[in-house]
């Protein structure tokens, strides 16, 4: 029964990230290659390097953006970085707010970029506690399956 | 997913090696994961120095496939070198952007690229270049 109430657990916490817009199909691609090709970690592996990777990157914009003079070039080469890796792993909310980030950007204003660097920075943050819940959820599964055998 | 391994290979013959070209960590495993459920035996690299660095030492790559936008050496330029190298000119370069330009896409298929994929790159990409790019 436990085993069954995590796995509903998490297929309702997957439902409601795609329902959301939180993830796209390119996340689901990821997991079907990591069910079908015996992958294991695959996805725990992709999913924590971009948490790891786009915490950097937003520290990095944060700082350009608190300069006197503003490198709009530097701030939008990360924002594209940024957009890139959220494509890869399928974080279709974050991909899409860097894409009007980007927008900021090439209008070379200070305000926009802070703006939505606030709207990144809280999407990023939704999404990495979704994707740290998920990862718990699969360990705490793989725990109990381990134990049944 | 089908497996690249058997095309036109013997039975017990090695798996392709690919050196796939990233600085990006994230596109790095995402590229060899789905490589490696083609079952190519795969090398990620985060630069084109490196990569050349790579093709130095190792004979027997069957394939390059690199992102278009890195510094200092860009896929465009790691593909000119590669194809400039009388060694190392008959591996197919593949190249993979996230932004979609065309004078970019000719540049490289005019300059030797076997294939230019839009990212995120998807396991059907992959399918396409085993039959395409490995004969």
């Amino acid at each position: 029964m436990a085993g069954a109430a995590l796995r509903d657990q998490l297929s309702a916490l997957l439902s409601s990230m795609f329902s959301q817009g939180l993830v796209d199909e390119q996340f689901e691609q990821l997991q079907m290659l990591q069910d079908e090709g015996g992958t294991p970690g695959f996805v725990a592996e992709v999913v924590t390097l971009f948490c790891d990777d786009a915490e950097r990157i937003i520290a990095e914009i944060a700082t350009l953006l608190e300069q006197p003079i503003v490198s709009f070039d530097k701030v939008d080469a990360f924002v594209h970085q940024l957009k890139g890796s959220s494509a890869s792993v399928g974080a279709q909310k974050v991909k899409f707010t860097c894409m009007q980030f980007r927008q900021f950007c090439q209008e070379k204003s200070r305000d926009g970029c802070l703006m939505a660097l606030a709207v990144v920075r809280n999407e990023f943050y939704d999404l990495r506690n979704k994707f740290q819940t998920m990862l718990q959820l699969e360990q705490q599964i793989q725990a109990y399956d381990h134990k049944q055998q | 997913m089908a497996s690249c391994r058997s095309l036109g290979g013997e039975i017990g013959a090695p798996a392709p090696h690919v050196l796939a070209v990233d600085d990006s960590s994230v596109d790095r495993a995402v590229i060899s994961g789905i490589l490696r459920s083609s079952q190519f035996r795969v090398t990620a690299v985060d630069s084109g120095k490196r990569a050349l660095e790579l093709l130095g030492s190792e004979p027997n790559v069957s394939m390059i496939i690199t992102d278009y936008w890195m510094p200092e050496m860009t896929g465009y330029e790691l593909l000119k070198k590669v194809k400039e190298s009388s060694s190392l000119k008959e591996i197919p370069v593949v190249i993979m952007s996230s932004e979609n330009v065309p004078t970019r896409i000719n540049m490289c298929l005019e300059e030797g690229a076997e294939d230019f994929l839009l990212k995120p790159v998807q396991p059907s990409d992959v399918s396409r270049l085993c039959s395409r790019v490995l004969r």
